[in-house]
């Protein structure tokens, strides 16, 4: 870089404050972050770290109750904090763009496209309506958007998601900002959307020589995505370093428990997850020490005081008394490993559920519309033998939700047969008796939604208790089983007694498995278990979920659209594509070759964290098929022969368009659904060695 | 957009059909004797079969019903019951005019007056002036419309002899003596939507304002105005104008009271003088042209909301 190396903003002793209950609380605390021109910035914390504070704080647009208390925030040399309304809007959109979470929500729903992206060069660079529709056209194909032009025409809710977030971005950098903050742009994508649009963000704000601060819970698409790191914790920034350096090396006990608790970081698959003890602290009850004192495995006395936040060479810092000794290697911060609470049986033979040939067809169009059938899922088979853990892989509209959702009979499946510990059973669920509805139970993917928040712990757990264990009549009884459960899950008896707006996240997620193990089921289904609790949290609960199978004997049914959450659980993997399962197998099979292109292309999404010791699946670069283009088809208009023909990186031509794919048969069971036979996909995936 | 227009057609025109059947079978359940109640007790039973006969009273209950439908349809609901039994329709023109007049003055003084203090008040939600804001509305939608017309009456046309006190209507007045006649009327009913479009319009606003896109907008750097006027209004909007839509039905039929305490000849006071009168063909006919105008402007308001939002439209 030939320019001058002065930061492009430069953020120093920031600290922003929340009103809560009459009192200042600082959400931001004493915070240093600095960002060269043409740097990529990743801010990463779990949720309640202050992230998107910060990034709201320099754009100049707390919340209300929030203030901006101490500190100074300097860009292209002027403190932002001195802005009148008038200066801000000159900055905001023009020298400094947004880019939020959740596209569809950021747009207007009744301004095209075209309008609202428009009025931004209008306003800032005084273009005319016509020829800012004309660059915006420009903008938007760079994004590699199908049709720009015609897009321009669209409203928002015609888009999808993915082509959603292309239109923010484009946006954002069609006035050549100097900065542009990013705010989880990935987080509500699926997997394989999100790793298009992180290539394209990178990209893209190359081209256009802007600088970027990269806000995200996620370590991996940070690593994949960004030159520096930031570490943020309930508001202070625990370490900052180069991503290369963060990754192989991280130098606050905090970032080594995160990395640690990564379902990818797992050794083995018998092996559980290393977790962070306890909670981070809320607003109103910070340490005054160290704020990670009280969950950091090597923790002294010295903590009690707040260490500062030390520059070690170059742009590396970090906020703790003892980074000589882990730089040195004399201290090793990460958490000991616990070894697995009870060595888990293998899988019988014995079958717990049998599911054969189970169809959905969702009819669509009322009383006056003629119909039409969305098939979301057709003609899916497979069986869940006792004590395993079955995995369902697949994207939004994959028909995975629908799946399972027809197994327990909250949706009635049109055809097919499922068959219960050697009883068939209905797909109506009225038809079920209870000794069914007992051996069968469903965890939700947000336990907020699935907890009556009206009902305490005791009141939700006793009611599966009362109703579905009959051998248990008494209070007593229920009273003792509660307790067990409770104790089962990690929780004291004193939440027994708590309403579910008094849990964190991660303690719903216990409750909600309490529940489902209450009833002493033959097989639990949890869907999406994880997606919406933060890293450390996830690393618990996917723990537990490993203790609780070996402890109650049963199986589950996990469906993710997380490959690492369901490689890290399962032991058998199905792959879902629009309703039909492309590949399935034992989980060390799946994600090696031969696989399906599918599977390949979920593989190839997932964001790889360095570490050096990766022991992910290695697809040679060069013959690495391209990333999925193109969103998952509505199955309103599912595509012939495979359904995946229209994104396959593999495709071969008519055959692919015209004809169902032959299952084919690989080791142990394992099947894929493809017309290129095995050997020729080994041949391909391996690169020819 | 055509499919779903002609379904809200088919839809309405249902409507009107179920109404003309309740209209017709509530009205035969009046007690006593239509032509013996019209005619009074002294009449020999010679007149009232003639009246019957004349009215078509003796044929079967289905005859009548189809014999006055397709009249209706026609633009001919039958003769009036009242003195010298002049044909229905032109009565109900005039008075339907009428009500028109005063719906459109009303409408133009309330709506453009009750958005923009609704706007105010949630552009300064939470302070002074939206709480000075919100206690108007409260007062004067909570007061009843007697009342107000009453306080208007004195006010203006008893003490201060700016308009008169009583509608007396002619089809020959100018546009100002229309004017004279129609402010006081219009006022009292603006005073209802006022109260009522003001809130609705301050709820819309403050949602609106919360949504994330004007958030983007805010980022995006544009002008305050702007954002407030391109952006949040017209969202914010889509109820209160649904509402305005929808009470364009009260205003043609519901202002009973009003035109009562204003002595005004609309489609109210015609309703009331043919319930007391049992003027059946007239009661029928209004009932079922004040429903018919309800039913019109819930399809103009679903059309509004449908062109103004392209997740309707466009599906």
């Amino acid at each position: 870089m030939t320019e001058t190396q002065e930061p492009l903003l430069c953020v120093e002793g920031l600290t922003i404050e929340y009103q809560i209950a009459h009192q200042w609380q600082p959400a931001i605390h004493d915070v240093h972050l600095s960002i060269m021109p043409h740097e990529i910035h990743g801010l990463v914390g779990e949720s309640g770290s202050g992230k998107s504070t910060l990034g709201a704080g320099i754009l100049g647009d707390l919340p209300p109750l929030a203030r901006h208390a101490d500190g100074h925030i300097f860009f292209e040399g002027r403190d932002l904090a001195t802005l009148t309304p008038a200066e801000w809007q000159m900055v905001r959109g023009h020298r400094i763009a947004f880019v939020p979470q959740n596209p569809l929500e950021a747009l207007n729903p009744t301004l095209t496209i075209g309008t609202q992206m428009a009025e931004v060069t209008r306003t800032h660079l005084g273009l005319s309506h016509k020829d800012a529709l004309k660059q915006a056209g420009e903008m938007l194909a760079q994004t590699n958007l199908p049709d720009p032009i015609a897009t321009l025409q669209r409203y928002p809710h015609q888009l999808s998601g993915g082509q959603q977030q292309r239109v923010m971005i484009a946006m954002a950098l069609s006035t050549r900002p100097r900065l542009l903050i990013l705010d989880e742009p990935t987080t509500a994508l699926d997997v394989t959307t999100r790793a298009v649009i992180l290539e394209l963000v990178r990209t893209l704000i190359r081209e256009k020589e802007a600088a970027a601060l990269y806000i995200s819970h996620d370590l991996g698409t940070i690593a994949q995505l960004c030159d520096t790191v930031t570490v943020l914790y309930a508001g202070e920034v625990m370490e900052t370093a180069s991503v290369q350096s963060l990754f192989a090396k991280p130098l606050h006990p905090y970032t080594s428990g995160l990395l640690a608790s990564l379902p990818s970081r797992a050794s083995g698959d018998q092996s559980r997850l290393a977790t962070i003890k306890g909670a981070a602290p809320s607003l109103v009850d910070r340490p005054t020490g160290c704020v990670f004192a009280p969950r950091c495995p090597v923790v002294i006395d010295k903590c009690a005081e707040k260490p500062p936040l030390e520059r070690i060479e170059g742009q590396r810092s970090v906020r703790c008394w003892r980074w000589h000794e882990i730089a040195a290697g004399t201290l090793d911060p990460r958490q000991p490993a616990v070894p697995a609470a009870l060595e888990t049986t293998r899988s019988s033979d014995e079958v717990v559920l049998s599911v054969g040939h189970l169809r959905k067809t969702y009819q669509d169009g009322g009383f006056w519309q003629s119909k039409s059938g969305v098939q979301a899922v057709s003609d899916v088979s497979f069986n869940v033998p006792r004590r395993s853990t079955i995995g369902i892989v697949g994207e939004s509209g994959s028909g995975k939700t629908t799946l399972a959702r027809a197994i327990v009979a909250l949706t009635e499946a049109d055809a097919g047969s499922l068959t219960l510990l050697n009883q068939p059973i209905s797909l109506h669920l009225a038809h079920r008796d209870a000794s069914t509805l007992q051996n069968l139970r469903y965890v939700f993917q947000n336990p907020g939604d699935s907890l009556n928040p009206y009902h305490t712990v005791r009141s939700a757990i006793g009611r599966t208790i009362r109703h579905l264990r009959k051998d248990e009549h008494s209070t007593q009884d229920v009273e003792q089983t509660l307790q067990q459960v409770l104790t089962a899950v990690g929780l004291t008896s004193a939440y027994a007694d708590r309403y579910p707006s008094q849990l964190s996240g991660g303690e719903k997620q216990r409750v909600a498995l309490a529940r489902a193990f209450a009833a002493q089921p033959a097989l639990v289904l949890a869907d999406e278990p994880t997606s919406a609790l933060d890293v450390s949290v996830q690393a618990v609960i996917l723990n537990l979920l490993k203790d609780l199978r070996a402890q109650a004997d049963a199986s589950y049914i996990v469906i993710s659209h997380d490959l690492d959450v369901i490689s890290y659980l399962a032991d058998w993997i199905i792959v879902l594509y629009l309703g039909e399962i492309m590949e399935q197998g034992p989980n060390s099979q799946v994600r090696h070759a031969p696989m399906h292109p599918y599977t390949e292309a979920l593989l190839m999404s997932v964001p790889t964290i360095p570490d050096g010791t990766s022991s992910k699946t290695t697809l040679s670069a060069k013959d690495a098929p391209p990333l999925l283009q193109g969103d998952i088809p509505s199955p309103r208009h599912k595509p012939s022969g495979c359904p995946f023909h229209t994104r396959c990186p593999r495709f071969l031509g008519d055959i692919c368009v015209t004809q169902t794919p032959p299952v084919r048969a690989g080791e142990n069971g394992h099947e894929i659904c493809c017309h290129i036979p095995l050997d020729e996909l080994r041949t391909l995936q391996t690169g020819g060695a | 957009m055509i499919r779903y227009l002609a379904r809200r057609v088919a839809l309405l025109l249902i409507t009107l059909l179920l109404t003309s059947i309740i209209v017709f079978a509530l009205t035969q359940f009046l007690p006593g004797d239509i032509a013996r109640l019209i005619l009074g007790r002294d009449a020999s039973p010679q007149t009232v079969n003639d009246f019957r006969q004349r009215f078509g009273l003796n044929d079967p209950l289905p005859m009548q019903y189809v014999h006055w439908l397709s009249g209706l349809a026609q633009g001919n609901p039958g003769r009036s019951f009242s003195a010298g039994n002049p044909p229905v329709m032109p009565l109900v023109q005039s008075r339907l005019s009428n009500s028109l007049r005063l719906a459109a003055l009303t409408l133009l003084l309330s709506v453009p007056l009750s958005i923009t203090v609704g706007v105010i008040a949630a552009l300064y939600a939470d302070t002074w002036v939206d709480g000075l804001i919100s206690l108007i509305s409260l007062a004067v939608v909570g007061l009843p419309e007697f009342v107000t017309g009453i306080v208007l009456i004195n006010v203006f046309a008893l003490g201060l002899h700016w308009f008169e006190a009583t509608s007396l209507v002619r089809d020959s007045y100018t546009l100002g003596e229309w004017l004279r006649v129609l402010i006081l009327p219009a006022l009292t009913a603006s005073f209802v939507l006022f109260g009522y479009i003001t809130r609705l319009t301050r709820a819309g606003m403050i949602e609106e304002l919360k949504k994330p896109y004007v958030r983007t907008a805010v980022l995006k750097g544009l002008p305050y105005r702007q954002i407030i006027v391109r952006h949040v209004l017209r969202n914010a909007l889509l109820p209160t104008i649904t509402v305005i839509a929808i009470s364009t039905g009260w205003l043609m039929g519901g202002l009973v009271v009003i035109e009562n305490v204003y002595n005004y000849p609309g489609l109210g006071s015609l309703l009331i003088e043919a319930v007391n009168q049992k003027n059946l063909p007239v009661l029928q006919t209004v009932v079922v042209l004040v429903v018919f105008i309800y039913a019109v402007s819930n399809l103009v308001a679903d059309i509004l909301y449908a062109v103004l939002n392209p997740r309707v439209r466009l599906g």
